[in-house]
């Protein structure tokens, strides 16, 4: 995995920016600064850059409005910072095409995994059909499902939903585009489909399912599998 | 309750009433005018324009009591159905009757002003209060986390040598507990302002319940050492609609609570059900020390800290939970255990489904 990978930091405080450069460059990141939505941009249009970590709150100009500016032309990976907790905030992030997101304060640990994992798949394109992620693994060509070499009896919705889940390991995806990518979208609103098919999915892959850790809920934003 | 009254009625209604009463006292007042003096109707009708002035605004006040002044003169001053006056003693009874009933109202509604006034100013006070107590317990409550961040970041910026590996770690996680808390306090206060602000409105969707419970349990696992917790939901609990966020927290705080004054190893227990009426009820017990009996009705109070605690908390908690578990239209009780221990009950009613409807389609 390609270490030195530089990545952009868009935030207005300048002590979120310096702990964020100590934490990055110690773990071997490059990292370069912008402190306003303009710079920002700019930042980004002159050299992109492998990753960009944006605060929502900017002073000049609203965090939603930089993320689609620069996913007219960005295809990389976008990490979303907030202080605020707002679900409907995030999820507006993550429909206009934010990669995951994290809530100030966050665990230094929690952003370096988020990261090793959006690396990971963004530099794996390549469509390989077969998925191994600790016990899981997914033949996409076979629609076959294996947890610990042992193949796992799926419904044709099941499968689909994990399939999805799998092939965006890592990524939160909300409760809005999985119900409308597996049932459509007259479902958007039938919440408790999903619900039962992950209690049903977790039921067969999960070790302890009251401690899940493939299938992790994002309480009211989401999942996403690990 | 006046205050309700009066903000209940718009300006028109306030005439019409006003109107009608006067005229109705008067009529009543006709009809019994064999039996009662006109003298003694103008002290009815005064006592009517009194009243109007307790309720409603100056205009249509003074137009009760000149209306009342007009009826007074036309239908019982002597001669009767004319607006003419003969003996002198009545034309002074007259223009006294007109002057008092107009004073009068007049005067009842600026008392009424100054009421309000000073009410105005009490609940500035009480609002003032509560900041003071706020203040109090949150200098404590940051500030102790402040301190020991502040103090052991100084402690390890100095080149002291003496600091053994050991001690430096310590005070390291010590900065990183302190940190938690204060985030903790923070996000207290932030529900506090959504509460008080009193828009509150629950979003809801549906809930697995055993899976909101596990993920409080999991981001209490810190705090939970040595408390163990056990969960009994069955196996066919249905999906509930609800708010995930207010739920998770009113959880998260009952749970919290527990975990910080049982004492170890005592064992707290999440029991979730349905009720007959259909609505979810969700219980947290423990085996401490339960609470004292004279306090049980106090403790959902906003600041309310027990008397016997030690100092920490701010006493939001509680009151949080009984905010956001009303919020959803629900209750919630504490009572003590009959041996030992509390046990908090909430109910909230919610629209219901059931996983084998859901999975045979």
């Amino acid at each position: 995995m390609s270490n030195h990978a530089e990545i952009l930091i868009i935030d207005d405080e300048p002590q979120i920016r310096k702990l964020l450069t100590i934490t990055l460059q110690s773990n071997d990141y490059n990292i370069r600064e912008a402190s306003t939505a303009r710079e920002g941009l700019l930042s980004a249009a002159n050299h992109p850059p492998e990753m960009i970590l944006l605060d929502l709150g900017l002073p000049d100009e609203s965090g939603h409005m930089v993320l689609e500016k620069l996913r007219e032309w960005y295809t990389k990976p976008i990490i979303i910072l907030s202080v605020q907790s707002n679900e409907e905030d995030i999820v507006k992030a993550l429909d206009n095409g934010a990669n995951d997101y994290l809530v100030k304060p966050f665990r230094t640990g929690e952003l370096l995994a988020r990261m090793r994992s959006l690396l990971r798949s963004s530099s794996s394109e390549s469509e390989h059909p077969v998925i191994t992620i600790q016990d899981i693994q997914i033949d996409l060509s076979l629609r076959l499902v294996k947890k610990n070499d042992e193949p796992v009896k799926l419904t044709a919705t099941e499968y689909n939903l994990l399939a999805l889940l799998i092939k965006n390991e890592g990524k939160v995806l909300t409760h809005q585009f999985l119900l409308r990518t597996i049932w459509g979208p007259s479902y958007i609103d039938q919440s408790q489909y999903l619900r039962v098919f992950i209690a049903q999915l977790r039921k067969k892959i999960e070790d302890d399912l009251n401690n899940p850790l493939h299938i992790i809920t994002e309480s009211g934003i989401g999942y996403r599998f690990v | 309750m006046l205050n309700f009254l009066l903000h209940k009625f718009s300006k028109r209604k306030q005439y019409v009433i006003s109107v009608s009463l006067i005229l109705c006292v008067a009529a009543i007042s006709y009809a019994l005018s064999d039996f009662i003096e006109y003298k003694v109707v103008a002290f009815l009708l005064l006592v009517t324009v009194s009243l109007i002035a307790m309720l409603f605004d100056i205009v249509p006040v003074l137009v009760a009591a000149f209306l009342s002044a007009i009826v007074w003169n036309y239908f019982f001053i002597p001669p009767r159905f004319t607006f003419a006056i003969q003996s002198t003693e009545n034309v002074l009874l007259f223009l006294m009757y007109f002057i008092i009933a107009m004073v009068n109202g007049g005067l009842t509604y600026k008392i009424r002003e100054t009421e309000k006034k000073a009410n105005k100013k009490t609940e500035k006070e009480n609002t003032l209060k509560l900041y003071n107590t706020l203040l109090n317990s949150l200098s404590h409550e940051l500030r102790t986390p402040i301190s020991t961040i502040i103090g052991a970041t100084d402690t390890l910026q100095e080149e002291n040598h003496k600091l053994t590996e050991e001690n430096r770690s310590e005070l390291i996680s010590e900065i990183s507990k302190a940190s938690l808390r204060l985030n903790r306090q923070v996000g207290n206060l932030l529900n506090m302002s959504r509460l008080e602000s009193g828009f509150l409105q629950p979003k809801t969707d549906w809930c697995d319940i055993s899976e909101l419970v596990y993920d409080v349990i999991n981001q209490l696992k810190d705090t939970l050492q040595n408390k163990p917790v056990e969960v009994s939901i069955k196996e066919n609990m249905p999906l509930f609609k609800l708010d995930y966020g207010l739920l998770e927290q009113v959880l998260h705080n009952l749970i919290h609570n527990a975990a910080v004054y049982i004492p170890k190893y005592a064992v707290i227990t999440v029991r979730a059900t349905v009720n007959k009426d259909q609505k979810l009820v969700i219980i947290v017990e423990d085996t401490g020390n339960g609470f004292p009996e004279n306090e049980i009705d106090s403790v959902f109070e906003k600041f309310y800290r027990l008397k016997s605690t030690n100092p920490g908390g701010t006493g939001l908690g509680l009151s949080i939970v009984k905010g956001f578990v009303e919020a959803m239209h629900g209750t919630v009780r504490l009572e003590n255990g009959e041996e030992y221990g509390s046990k908090f009950t909430i109910e909230i009613p919610a629209e219901i489904a059931y996983l084998n409807d859901i999975k045979n389609e």
